[in-house]
C-alpha cells in the first residue's frame, strides 16, 4: 500500500532539536535560568519553614481553617487525617508536596489573576488568550515534561514550573469569567460617576468577582494536586517522588501509603478552598472569635497562658 | 436664559454601517427598512431639546423605542452617531475622555431602574461612592452621605446592605447617591418603573417636594404617561427613537400632535392636568354700584347668568341673572358668597368648588379677580370637548420643536 510517507517524510524530531538544542536554550538559557530564582525562593523558604513548624501546630492551624470555612466534619477529617499521615511517617514528604503546591498555586494566582484581568478587559483579549489556554489543557501533561527539561533542567523548580503550566488555566478563565459577569448596570453606574478603569476594577469588578475567582484558584489548585506525582519524574521530591520510587521498585506498600498522603491532603485542601469560595475570604472578626473561643474552651480563671 | 442642556440633531445607530444607515434616515427610509437591508438598528434620530435650568424634561414613550440610549448619550456612557450635546454650553460628545469623567464626576449624576446599588458595600458607602471616587477622605464623606441620606429619610439604614432594604428604600438610597455629589444635572432612566404602584406614587410626590428645594436639572425617563404628566415641566412623546411631541403637560394632553399621542392621551383624568388658569375666561366684570339695566345689559351682551361684581377693585360677590329680574333691591343685596382658588390649581380640585353651581373666581396674590372659571368651560375642558381659543403657545409639532423654551409653569 501507498501511504504518504513513501513520497515525503518530515523531520520533525530533527527540526525540535535544531530549534531548541541550537538556538532556544543556548540563547535564552540566561532568562530561564533567571526565571526559576523567584520560584525556587519561594519554595525552598516555604518548605523550610513547613518543616521547621511542629507537626501539632500546623495540624491545629489546618483544623481551625476547616472549621471556619468547610464546617466539623472536614475539621475531624483534617485532624485525624493529619494524624494519620504522621503515623505512617510520611509527614516531612507530605510538608514538601504542601510547600510545593502552595507555590505553584501562589504563582498561578499571582500570573493568572493579572491575565484574567486582561483577558476580560477586551473581547480582542479575550480571543488571543483563550486558545492559549485551550491547547494549555488539551496537552497532556506528560507531553509538558519534555521541553521543560529542554530548558530549565530537572529537579525540584522545573516540576513546580511545569505544575504552574499545567495548573494555571482554570483561574485566568474563571477570573475573565467573575469579571464579565458583574452586572451591566452597576458596570455603568460606577462609569456614570467617573470612576476610572481602576478605581472601577478595586471598588466593583475584583469584590463582585471574588467568589468565581476563589472557584478558579480551587480549580487550580487541584490541578495542581494532580501534578504532584508527575512532576517527581522530573526530579520534584515530596509524596510524589514517594509514588514513583515505589512503583518503580514494585514496592506497592509504599507507593500506597504516599498516594493515600496525597489524597489526605486534596481533600482537605478541596474542602477548605471550597468553603471559601463560597463562604468569602472574609477573615475580621468572626475568626477572632473563633479562636477566642478555641482557646477558652476552660474557664478562664484555671488558665493564665491559654494554649 | 441660557439652557442648562441643549441637545442638537442627535442621532444614535447600532451596528458597524451606521454612516449607511445615517444616509438612508436623512433620505426618510424607516426604522424597520434600515434595520432589514443593513442591520444597523437605529436608536435615536434627530433628538432636539433644551432643557432650562431647575426643570423637570420627561421623555415619555414605549419600551424599545430609544429612551434609554438618548438618555444615556447625555452623560457619555453611549457614544453619540452624530449630534451635539451641550450642558452650560460644552459639548459632552467630543469633549474628550478626561473632560467626560470630570464632567460626570461634578455635574451629572444619573439614577439607574434597578437601582444599581452595589451589593457588596453598605448604605451609607454607596451613598458616598461619587465622592470615593473624587479621592475625598472616608470621614468627610461619610459625613456628607448621612447628610444625604437624611433627605430621603434614610439615615437609620446607614449600615445596613442594599439587599435589606425593600424596593423603594433602595432607590431612595440610589437617588441619595446621586445627589451627595451636589450634581446640578440627574439624568433617571425609569427610576421608579420597577416599584409597585403605591409606592411609585409615594416616590413621585417625594421628588415632587425634593425638587422644590433642590431645583435640579432633570431629564425623566418613564414609560407612564400620568408620571410624565405628574412631574413633567415639559415632555417628548417619543417613538421609533424620534421625538413625536415636546411640550407642557396641557399642551400634550389640549392638543395631541397625532393619532399616536391621542391614543396615549384619551384615558388621561385631565382634572389632574389642567389648572384654573389654563381654563379661565378673562375677567368681565360689573361694578357694585352699577344699575339693575345695566348689569342686566351686560349679563345679555356676555351671555352669562352669573357675574362678578367689585367694589374698588376688590370682588365684592357674584350677581345672578334671576335673582336680579324683577326686582328693584339694590343690586349690593343680591351679591352672593363666591368660591375663589388660584390659577395654577388642578381641575380636580375645583370639584366641590364647582358644586355650589357659580362660576369660580380665579385671584393673583393681591387677591384681584384674574379670571372667571365658567362652569360649562370645565366640564368641556373635562370632557375633552374644548372649544375655546387655542392657548397663548401653539401646541408643538415634531418640525418646530427646537423653538420651544417658552411657556413654563413658575
Ligand atoms: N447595544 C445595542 N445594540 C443594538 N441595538 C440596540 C442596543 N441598545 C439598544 N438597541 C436598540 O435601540 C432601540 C432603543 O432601545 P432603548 O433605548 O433601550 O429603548 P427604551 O429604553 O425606550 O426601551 C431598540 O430598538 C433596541 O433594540
Ligand atoms: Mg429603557
Amino acid at each position: 500500500m501507498l501511504s504518504p510517507a513513501d513520497l515525503v517524510t518530515i523531520p520533525l524530531d530533527d527540526w525540535m532539536n535544531a530549534f531548541v538544542r541550537g538556538w532556544l536554550v543556548p540563547n535564552f538559557r540566561p532568562f530561564f535560568r533567571a526565571a526559576q530564582v523567584p520560584v525556587s525562593n519561594v519554595l525552598n523558604t516555604l518548605n523550610a519553614f513547613l518543616l521547621w513548624v511542629p507537626m501539632l501546630v500546623t495540624t491545629a492551624a489546618f483544623t481551625l481553617a476547616a472549621l471556619r470555612w468547610a464546617g466539623v466534619g472536614t475539621a475531624i477529617f483534617t485532624l485525624l487525617g493529619f494524624a494519620f499521615i504522621d503515623m505512617i511517617g510520611y509527614w516531612p514528604e507530605t510538608m514538601t508536596t504542601l510547600a510545593m503546591i502552595v507555590t505553584s498555586v501562589l504563582f498561578c494566582a499571582l500570573i493568572g489573576v493579572p491575565l484574567g484581568i486582561f483577558a476580560a478587559r477586551s473581547d480582542t483579549a479575550w480571543k488571543i488568550t483563550r486558545p492559549v489556554l485551550d491547547i494549555m489543557q488539551t496537552i497532556p501533561s506528560f507531553v509538558y515534561l519534555v521541553p521543560i527539561v529542554m530548558l530549565f533542567g530537572v529537579g525540584m523548580t522545573p516540576g513546580i514550573i511545569a505544575t504552574i503550566i499545567f495548573a494555571i488555566p482554570p483561574i485566568v478563565r474563571l477570573t475573565n469569567l467573575g469579571i464579565r459577569g458583574v452586572r451591566h448596570d452597576l458596570i455603568e453606574a460606577a462609569q456614570s460617576f467617573g470612576s476610572t478603569r481602576w478605581q472601577m476594577l478595586w471598588d466593583l469588578q475584583l469584590p463582585m468577582a471574588m467568589r468565581t475567582i476563589l472557584a478558579g484558584l480551587n480549580q487550580t489548585l487541584m490541578l495542581a494536586l494532580s501534578m504532584v506525582v508527575i512532576a517527581a519524574l522530573i526530579g520534584a521530591g515530596g509524596l510524589g517522588l514517594v509514588v514513583n520510587t515505589g512503583l518503580g521498585r514494585l514496592n506497592v506498600g509504599e507507593a500506597t501509603s504516599g498516594g493515600v498522603g496525597i489524597v489526605i491532603l486534596a481533600i482537605v485542601l478541596d474542602r477548605i478552598t471550597q468553603g471559601m469560595g463560597e463562604k468569602g475570604l472574609g477573615v475580621g472578626p468572626s475568626l477572632a472569635r473563633l479562636l477566642g473561643g478555641v482557646f477558652r474552651t476552660r474557664p478562664l480563671p484555671d488558665q493564665k497562658t491559654p494554649g | 436664559m441660557h439652557p442648562k442642556l441643549s441637545v442638537r440633531h442627535l442621532f444614535k445607530i447600532f451596528g458597524a454601517r451606521s454612516e449607511e444607515a445615517l444616509e438612508r434616515l436623512a433620505q426618510g427610509q424607516s426604522k424597520e427598512e434600515i434595520l432589514r437591508e443593513t442591520g444597523a438598528a437605529v436608536g435615536v434620530q434627530d433628538a432636539n431639546f433644551e432643557v432650562a435650568e431647575g426643570e423637570i424634561f420627561v421623555v415619555m414613550g414605549l419600551s424599545g423605542s430609544g429612551k434609554s440610549t438618548l438618555v444615556r448619550m447625555l452623560n457619555g456612557l453611549i457614544p453619540p452617531t452624530s449630534g451635539k450635546i451641550c450642558i452650560d454650553g460644552e459639548d459632552v460628545a467630543s469633549c474628550g475622555a478626561a473632560r467626560l469623567q470630570a464632567i460626570r464626576r461634578e455635574k451629572i449624576a444619573m439614577v439607574f431602574q434597578h437601582f444599581a446599588l452595589f451589593p457588596h458595600w453598605t448604605i451609607a458607602e454607596n451613598v458616598a461612592y461619587g465622592l470615593k471616587i473624587k479621592g475625598i477622605p472616608a470621614a468627610e464623606r461619610r459625613a456628607k452621605a448621612l447628610e444625604t441620606l437624611d433627605q430621603v429619610g434614610l439615615r437609620p439604614w446607614a449600615d445596613a446592605r442594599p439587599p435589606q432594604l425593600s424596593g423603594g428604600m433602595q432607590q431612595r438610597v440610589g437617588l441619595a447617591r446621586a445627589l451627595a455629589t451636589g450634581p446640578q444635572v440627574l439624568l433617571m432612566d425609569e427610576p421608579f418603573g420597577a416599584l409597585d404602584p403605591l409606592i411609585r406614587r409615594e416616590m413621585q410626590d417625594e421628588l415632587v417636594t425634593l425638587q422644590k428645594t433642590l431645583k435640579k436639572t432633570i431629564v425623566f425617563i418613564t414609560h407612564d404617561l400620568n408620571e410624565a404628566l405628574l412631574l413633567g415641566n415639559r415632555i417628548a412623546i417619543m417613538r421609533d427613537g424620534r421625538f413625536v411631541q415636546v411640550g407642557a403637560p396641557q399642551d400634550i394632553v389640549g392638543h395631541p400632535a397625532d393619532d399616536y399621542v391621542s391614543a396615549f392621551v384619551g384615558d388621561i383624568d385631565r382634572g389632574r392636568v389642567f389648572r384654573a388658569g389654563d381654563i379661565a375666561r378673562p375677567p368681565q366684570s360689573v361694578q357694585v354700584d352699577a344699575s339693575h339695566a345695566d348689569v342686566l345689559d351686560f349679563m345679555m351682551r356676555s351671555g352669562r347668568t352669573a357675574v362678578y361684581a367689585l367694589d374698588n377693585g376688590r370682588i365684592a360677590g357674584v350677581l345672578c341673572h334671576e335673582d336680579l329680574v324683577g326686582t328693584t333691591v339694590a343690586i349690593r343685596d343680591h351679591l352672593k358668597p363666591f368660591a375663589r382658588t388660584r390659577p395654577e390649581v388642578k381641575l380636580h380640585e375645583l370639584y366641590p368648588l364647582a358644586a355650589r353651581g357659580l362660576p369660580i373666581a380665579v385671584v393673583d396674590d393681591n387677591d384681584t379677580l384674574s379670571g372667571v372659571v365658567e362652569l360649562d368651560d370645565l366640564f368641556a375642558c373635562l370632557a375633552g370637548t374644548d372649544s375655546r381659543p387655542a392657548p397663548a403657545h401653539p401646541p408643538v409639532t415634531a418640525h418646530q420643536q427646537t423653538e420651544r423654551l417658552d411657556a413654563q409653569p413658575g
